[in-house]
């Protein structure tokens, strides 16, 4: 992924001391969200990191996978680094913020159950920053050809010949 | 040695569209010795240009220009700009077509007649019957190459076949096999066999499905009588004072407006597009737009009763490998009015690639019930369900001067809600597909909504009077004898059939009668 980069040139260690844990599995520093293993991280440009992190958050909840590492749902949300979109996702983050406080939780990213968080985002799902991301990550997430082979799909065919040779009817359970 | 007409001859055929109606036509046309020029509002692609990614060729040929949608169908909600999933190409939708070859049934041509009064249905028996498209038929079956025909052996079973055959013979289904399909089983016309690749909705790679764009386009541009011309957008069709067609304006390449003259001019331009041709071009002398004295252009929009069945399994199927589409039951394809509805509907298989199917097994739909679905994905098997949906007057194409498209003309609105047989054989199908697959240890079923419309039928209806439709038996409208209809918008009724073979069959036909009228000057 090439937006998505390990460590950029500092090593893991360096990368942790900068940066906050903000929620299960990621972290924030200044310009960048990772991984909390910083196994990767993803700058940003416009959109602050705590923001890109909710984001990322609310992307897993959206379609959750449990064999989907984090990284790939910030490659699906990272388009949204952008001075278009900015404001808007500094209000529907602010939306989600403000629905998990009164909750009694300090933000989205605080809230500890998916079910809890699911809940938030039914209440909004009618909004519009809600549809557009959803609507951003069938692609974002589910065109992304490194997520494929997590779900087996192989993609295309053509160069390798077709599936003529390769097992198109190898099913023997049937 | 493609022919170069000037825009002055006033001597020739102008086809709009090259597709399984306006490709087939205008390769007739051309083996007769007729001239025609074949407006084209997409480019040229060939299977070296096709891809093997479903959201990368969606883009590369879909027809996404401007369109609305209303009514209470699904699709308006889901994908309210895209109510049909068509090619804008050479070729048309034969690029993008599954390859499901069927002829219609006798009794489909006479639905008034055989299922009788069905409230808010506007049934009409077709003007011409099976017995004479029968001939027809032979020549499209050739022409297409269609496996179980001419000797022509089936395609072999993939994986998701041979789920869906074994819960079709659980189920008691008698007839079940890999379809009649115009992909080749073995290498003819010079075209190769099969080579299972799985892309056939994205343009088969190999040539072994039967495309227009690369048969009978450049089999009629080498007879030297044939010009196409690419990116170029039918705008408006004239007429000179005595109500006769004198010509086609359109916008070409570069967008500057042409006026191509015509002897004869032929609308093949899918059942959204023409319609709207006809409606566009309206004048004093024809308020209501070309052709449309009975009211009936843009009406009776059918885009059959669609719906799909996933299921999961507790094993790997891998139901992508392969071709998309070669499978089918036809047991509930008879008319038999105790299941509740009239008509039938055919099973067919279908797979999508994952990109694909997170958009289409639950448009809008989101969390773990959604997820946990796709979880499986490498252990799904799928069919499509198409059946015969009822003609509805207002179930039609409007121009929407709401909304413009490039060219600065009003955009169709496609207005669409499901008739109540529609519903009770929707319903019938999701059940029969879920025990379908439920019968050989399906972990769960997924009984999926219909995705923008890939058969786009009867908005231009064939009828024996002039007051029922807009086409006569021979897709020659009823108002102006040089003007024809020549694709899918012809069909009086749906049928349950796929709709390609007896497209191609109407055009082979109509080609003789054109090139026979306009020996005899009648036209």
């Amino acid at each position: 992924m090439e937006t998505i980069t390990s460590s950029k040139g500092i090593s893991r260690r360096e990368l942790l001391k900068r940066c906050m844990v903000v929620g299960a599995g990621l972290a924030v520093g200044t310009g960048f969200v990772a991984g909390s293993t910083a196994a990767w991280a993803m700058e940003t440009k416009h959109v602050a990191p705590r923001e890109m992190a909710t984001l990322i958050q609310m992307a897993r909840d959206i379609y959750p996978h449990n064999h989907v590492a984090d990284e790939y749902y910030a490659a699906a949300v990272k388009g949204f680094d952008s001075a278009d979109s900015k404001d808007k996702i500094a209000a529907g983050v602010s939306a989600l913020d403000a629905a998990a406080q009164g909750r009694g939780y300090a933000d989205y990213l605080s809230v500890p159950w998916e079910l809890e968080r699911v809940e938030i985002l039914r209440s909004m799902e009618q909004s519009s920053f809600f549809q557009t991301m959803r609507g951003n990550l069938i692609t974002g997430l589910y065109n992304n050809k490194d997520v494929w082979p997590l779900f087996g799909y192989e993609g295309e065919s053509y160069t390798k010949g077709g599936y003529i040779n390769r097992g198109f009817d190898d099913i023997t359970w049937i | 040695m493609s022919a170069k007409f000037d825009l002055n001859n006033d001597g020739v055929v102008v086809v709009i569209g090259s597709g399984a109606g306006g490709g087939v036509l205008s390769n007739e046309l051309a083996q007769k010795g007729v001239k025609v020029v074949c407006l084209e509002a997409g480019g040229r692609h060939l299977p070296q240009d096709y891809q093997n990614d479903e959201w990368g060729s969606f883009g590369q040929i879909s027809w996404l220009d401007a369109r609305t949608t209303s009514g209470d169908w699904r699709v308006a909600k889901d994908f309210s700009g895209l109510p049909s999933w068509i090619v804008k190409a050479v070729g048309g939708s034969t690029v993008h077509w599954a390859g499901a070859s069927l002829r219609f049934q006798e009794h489909e041509f006479k639905t008034q007649t055989v299922y009788g009064d069905v409230q808010g249905a506007n049934l009409l028996d077709w003007p011409i019957g099976l017995s004479e498209l029968e001939p027809y038929y032979d020549k499209a079956e050739k022409k297409l190459g269609v496996t179980r025909t001419n000797g022509i052996p089936g395609l072999p079973g993939n994986n998701n076949f041979k789920v869906f055959e074994a819960g079709a013979k659980k189920l008691g289904y008698k007839n079940v096999h890999t379809g009649r399909m115009a992909i080749n089983s073995e290498p003819r016309d010079g075209r190769t066999s099969c080579q299972q690749v799985g892309f056939c909705f994205q343009g088969c790679k190999f040539g072994a499905k039967w495309s227009a764009a690369y048969t009978d386009i450049p089999q009629g541009e080498a007879t030297g009588n044939l010009e196409v011309r690419t990116n170029a957008q039918a705008l408006k069709i004239e007429h000179d004072k005595s109500g006769k067609v004198t010509g086609v304006l359109y916008a070409d390449k570069d967008g500057n407006q042409q006026l191509q003259k015509a002897r004869v001019v032929a609308v093949a331009g899918n059942s959204i597009e023409s319609p709207r041709l006809l409606l566009n071009s309206a004048t004093s002398m024809f308020p209501d737009g070309l052709a449309n004295s009975s009211g009936q252009v843009g009406r009776n929009y059918m885009r059959h009763v669609t719906a799909s069945v996933y299921a999961t399994f507790d094993k790997p199927v891998r139901f992508w490998r392969g071709t998309t589409m070669a499978g089918i039951v036809t047991d509930e394809a008879r008319h038999d009015p105790s299941r509740g509805f009239v008509g039938g509907y055919e099973l067919e298989t279908l797979a999508l690639g994952l990109p694909f199917m997170a958009a289409f097994l639950n448009p809008g739909a989101w969390g773990r019930e959604f997820t946990s679905a796709l979880d499986s994905y490498e252990n799904m098997a799928g069919m499509w369900i198409v059946g015969e949906d009822m003609p509805q007057e207002t179930n039609r194409i409007t121009l929407n001067h709401d909304v413009k498209d490039q060219f600065g003309l009003p955009a169709p609105n496609v207005h669409f809600d499901d008739h109540p047989n529609d519903i009770a054989m929707r319903n019938h199908a999701w059940k029969q597909g879920s025990d379908l697959y439920d019968a050989v240890g399906a972990t769960r079923v997924f009984p999926t909504p219909p995705y923008p419309s890939t058969h786009n039928l009867g908005t231009n209806r064939m009828s024996a009077k002039a007051r029922d439709g807009v086409v006569n038996k021979w897709g020659q409208t009823h108002d102006i004898p040089n003007l024809f209809v020549s694709d899918g918008s012809q069909f009086t009724t749906g049928a349950a059939e796929n709709p390609t073979l007896t497209i191609v069959t109407l055009a082979i036909r109509q080609a003789d009668y054109i090139a026979k009228e306009m020996a005899a000057r009648t036209i």
